[in-house]
Formats: structure tokens, sequence, C-alpha cells
């Protein structure tokens, strides 16, 4: 079954700027699934549209089956919703904003205080239950939109930039926690600017630029298309010039650090090999820069280079 | 789905009892000290001059005018500051993502309303008692021109908010539109007292016949048809609901 599915989906703001030019974009139920585009690309115009925040101009959307035009009701009851903004009432307390979420979903109270303790409990906001929520810190007030959004337990969750401002260490939380709740069988869309944050969630993955869906395509396939890669190598020894490698272009960064370009077809032993014999020994290596980043700056400059 | 509105519908309710519970010092007491005022300058100082309006002393003449008044006002203030505050925090999106029809969000707020014009009028009566003896003559023409007014100015509250783009537009039409129409509905004068083309002009104010069948309903004596003034209650109540729900159905000032 498909969680979402669009048609031809169009939207033309009343100041005339397009955001949506028609889109078509399937997400199979319990996928982990990445919406990606530059700033203005159309993402969040796309989900305003499926939580019905935004007035679609054309096109159709279907949540689980449940057109949003014919059986609305149905459909929102189908979808969690992590906004990119904060949108919450700032002078209640997080225990108050989820029990309230849960009760506009139709959940009775007490099944709502089960829920409550529950989601704020694994999302470390139960100590912060009773304050109003003004005084929690940028990634709390994340992690309880989180939690607000799980307490009707959804089986779509939209999570738009959920993890924008918040720390290394309470990102890599929120990912585990976001891993768990798809393994145990909730489908999420995700938007990020953290490419990093895709490529390790996501199974699937469409990008969206201009209004347009410009690749839709599972993770691995897309990241097996980067020909290229720019590895970084520090050298324990230090390196006065580039040392000429046949078969690869070895540049130098300063005394201690080596970029290298290699291609899909190249071996790395062979490069390690040949870098052992000319005395430079690698103490470690990295990509330049995130695959996945690597092959969304190609898509999206490829389309600016064309349009 | 009519658990989940019923469920729905209590949540909006209690969120709107506990916002007028939190911050009572702004939503129940200016409406007892205004009302205070009232009856210590209007009743004791000066209606002691004016002597019996209607037949009745000038501050049991005043007293209904004077509750109806405060409820009229709170009841359109709460859902006008209620429904834009959530539109200006954007927590309005919490209930528009949600299950729940457009119409059981305009029926919560406008019971978050009345539920504060209740907790005002019931205040208000008191502080009333104070000053002034009063009977009821009908008490089910006083609870339902309570229920009636107070529905129509809290859904009037909710359409003033949805077009309103900022707090000088929630503050513009009490300011400029219901203050006048309180001092000239009746509250503290009989319309048997103005000339005929003025007693005319006053009978398009709605709030004229709601203070009078109000005031029926205390001391049994009005300035208009009461059984009109109940109509006029009742068609403004659905019609102004309708509104309030195409409005939003619309995404007139709340989506995009």
């Amino acid at each position: 079954m498909l969680a979402l599915s669009t048609r031809a989906l169009t939207k033309v703001y009343k100041n005339g700027v397009q955001a949506l030019r028609g889109v078509d974009l399937d997400v199979e139920q319990g996928d982990f699934f990445a919406l990606l585009g530059p700033n203005g690309a159309g993402k969040t115009t796309l989900i305003g549209i499926i939580t019905s925040l935004v007035n679609k101009s054309g096109g159709t959307a279907a949540v689980f089956e449940h057109d949003i035009d014919r059986d609305l009701e149905r459909a929102k009851s189908c979808i969690g919703v992590v906004p990119q903004e904060l949108n919450f009432n700032q002078f209640e307390s997080p225990l108050t904003i989820v029990i309230n979420q849960a009760g506009f979903y139709g959940i009775a109270r007490p099944e709502a205080r089960r829920r409550a303790e529950q989601y704020l409990k694994q999302l470390q906001l139960w100590d912060k239950r009773n304050g109003a929520a003004r005084g929690l810190s940028g990634g709390m007030k994340r992690r309880l939109m989180i939690a607000r959004a799980l307490m009707h337990e959804p089986q779509l969750l939209i999570l738009d930039e959920p993890t924008a401002g918040v720390d290394i260490e309470v990102r890599r939380s929120m990912w585990e926690f976001l891993r768990d709740i798809n393994a145990r069988g909730t489908t999420i869309i995700l938007t990020t600017h953290y490419l990093e944050e895709a490529e390790y969630l996501c199974r699937n993955i469409a990008i969206i630029d201009n209004g347009n869906i410009v690749e839709r395509d599972h993770m691995a396939n897309l990241l097996l298309r980067l020909h290229n890669e720019t590895f970084v190598f520090n050298t324990r020894n230090a390196v006065l010039a580039a040392p000429n490698v046949p078969g690869f272009i070895l540049r130098r960064i300063d005394d201690f650090t080596l970029e290298a370009d290699v291609s899909k077809e190249q071996n790395l032993n062979e490069l390690f090999a040949r870098l052992t014999l000319l005395g430079i020994e690698v103490l470690s290596m990295r990509n330049k820069v995130n695959r996945l980043e690597e092959i969304f700056m190609r898509l999206v400059e490829n389309r600016g280079a064309h349009a | 789905m009519a658990q989940v509105r019923w469920i729905g519908f209590q949540t909006i309710v209690i969120r709107e009892y506990g916002r007028i519970v939190r911050i009572w010092g702004q939503t129940l007491v200016p409406a007892v000290v205004t009302a205070t005022l009232y009856f210590v300058i209007f009743g004791s100082l000066i209606g002691a001059r004016v002597g019996p309006m209607a037949g009745f002393d000038y501050k049991q003449f005043i007293a209904p005018g004077l509750i109806m008044m405060q409820v009229i006002q709170v009841s359109y203030a709460n859902v006008v500051s209620s429904f834009f505050g959530a539109k200006f925090g954007k927590h309005v999106e919490e209930l528009l993502v949600s299950p729940l029809p457009n119409w059981i969000i305009v029926a919560g707020y406008t019971t978050g309303g009345v539920l504060r014009g209740f907790m005002v009028g019931i205040v208000v009566t008191l502080v009333s008692l104070v000053f002034a003896r009063l009977p009821v003559a009908h008490i089910g023409a006083l609870l339902a021109a309570f229920l009636l007014s107070s529905i129509v100015f809290s859904l009037a509250g909710f359409i003033n908010a949805i077009f309103a783009r900022n707090f000088d537009q929630v503050n513009w039409i009490p300011t400029f539109i219901l203050t006048p129409l309180n001092y000239f509905g009746g509250v503290f004068y009989s319309v048997s007292m103005l000339p005929l083309w003025a007693q005319k002009v006053s009978l398009a104010n709605p709030i004229l016949h709601m203070v009078n069948a109000f005031r029926y309903g205390f001391l049994g004596t009005s300035d208009v048809h009461v059984e009109f003034a109940f109509v006029l209650m009742l068609g403004l109540s659905v019609l102004l609901f309708a509104l309030a729900v195409i409005l939003l159905e619309r995404g007139v000032g709340t989506r995009d």
C-alpha cells in the first residue's frame, strides 16, 4: 500500500509564485523516505498540502488511499507532522501540549496521559513536563514536537527539518529514535538540509527543485551513480610536493594533507600501495564531502545550468 | 469519527478553560472592576439623582444591562484574542492538521467564549447584588438571552480573529464598534426616553435587543419585542456560525 501518493500536484500562491509544478510522488508504506531540495524548492509547500495547511491549486493527493479532497478527516488522522517552525503554545507545559494534541485526534484523557508519559520519557522530556514550554532549549522544543506528533501513533510521520539547530549528540539520539519507530512500522518522510542525515536514515529519496521532482530512486542506487569521490588523507610525515602516482590525481593541501580524486573503477589499495612505496604513511582518510551532497549539488546545479 | 469529534471538542473547551483560569487577572478581574465602577458612579452617585426608570430603581434598571455588557465584551474578547493568539503563535496548526472538522473548531472556541461569559456573568451578578436587589422574573428568558448573546459575540470574535493580521485589527472592532453599540444599547437608559427617530435607529443595534431580552429575564420589562429579540439572536447565531465555518473551510486567514 502507498503511504502517500500525489499526482500532478500544483500550487500557485496569490503572489504568483509557482511553488509546485505537477508533482507525482509515491511513498511506500513502511519506507523511510527523504525529500530533499534547496531552499524554496517546494518541500514545505508539498508537506503543507498533504497536511492541509496549504490549499492546493490542482492535482490530487492521497494518504493511505484516503483522498484529501474526498476523505480529508481520515487522511489527516493517519498523519503526524513535525513542522519546520515551532508551532506550539509556548506558555503551556509540554504535558498539556501533548495531551491536548492527543485529544484533537480523539484519544481519551487516560490513554493520552499514558502515551504522554511514554513519549516524553523516550524523548528525555519527562523531567520538564510541567514547566512552560518556552523555557525548553532548542533541541528540547524539537523533541517536544516529535513527541506531540506521535501521540496519536500515526501511520505516516512527516518531519520537516526536525534536527535543524540541534547539537550533534541530540541529533544522533533523535536518529536512533526515528529509526526505531520506523522499524516498528511507521512510514517516515523526512526533509533535511543535513544530507548525511538523509543518507544515514533513508532508504528512498526524491529530490525536488523549482517545484518539480528531479530525481526519485533508492538511496543505494543514487549513491552508485557517483562516479568520482574525493578523499582527504592525513599523513604522518610531511609531504613537500604532490606525489606523482600514475592513474590518480593527487593534490597537496598542506604539509600533512593530501587530496585524491578516485573513480568508481579505481582501487584504493593500489593508491595506498603506491603511497607506501613513496614513503608516505597515511594516518587517516575521509570523504571530502558527503556522497549524497555531491550528487545533490550536481543534480541541482545541472538543472540550474539547463534552466 | 463521532467519538473523535466529541473528544476533540471537549479538548478545545478544556484548553480554553485552562487559558481563562491561567490568566484570570486578564480574563475575569477587569470585568468585575469595570462593573463595580459603573455601579458606584452611575448607580450610586448619579443614579440617586436620576430617579426610577421603567418603574424600577435606577440601579436595578442598569444591573441587567451592565451584566450583559460585560458578557458581550468578554465573550468577544476571549475568542478574538485566543484564536488570533493561536494564529500568531502558529499553534492553530495543531488544530488545522488534526482530523477535527472545521465546525467543531468553531463550536469549541465559541463554547470557550460562552464559558468565560458565564464566569464573568456570575461574578458581575454577585457584584450587582451588593448594589441592588435583583428579582428573576423569567429564568428561561434570562438564560436564553445570556446564552444566545454570548454565542453571537463569541462567533463575531472568531470571525474578527480570522481576518485579523495584527493586534491592532484585534482591538479595532471592540474599540470602535462594540463599545459604542454597548453604550447606545439601552444599558443606562430606556429607549422610550429618546426621540422617535432615535428609537427607530436604536432598533438596528442588536445589543439593544440583547440587553432588553436579558432585562426582561430579570425584571420582566423590555423596551423591545422580546420574541423578536430571541429570533434575532438565534438568526445571528446561525448566520455567524455558518460564516465562521465557511471562512475556515476556505482557509481565509488560516491557510496559504
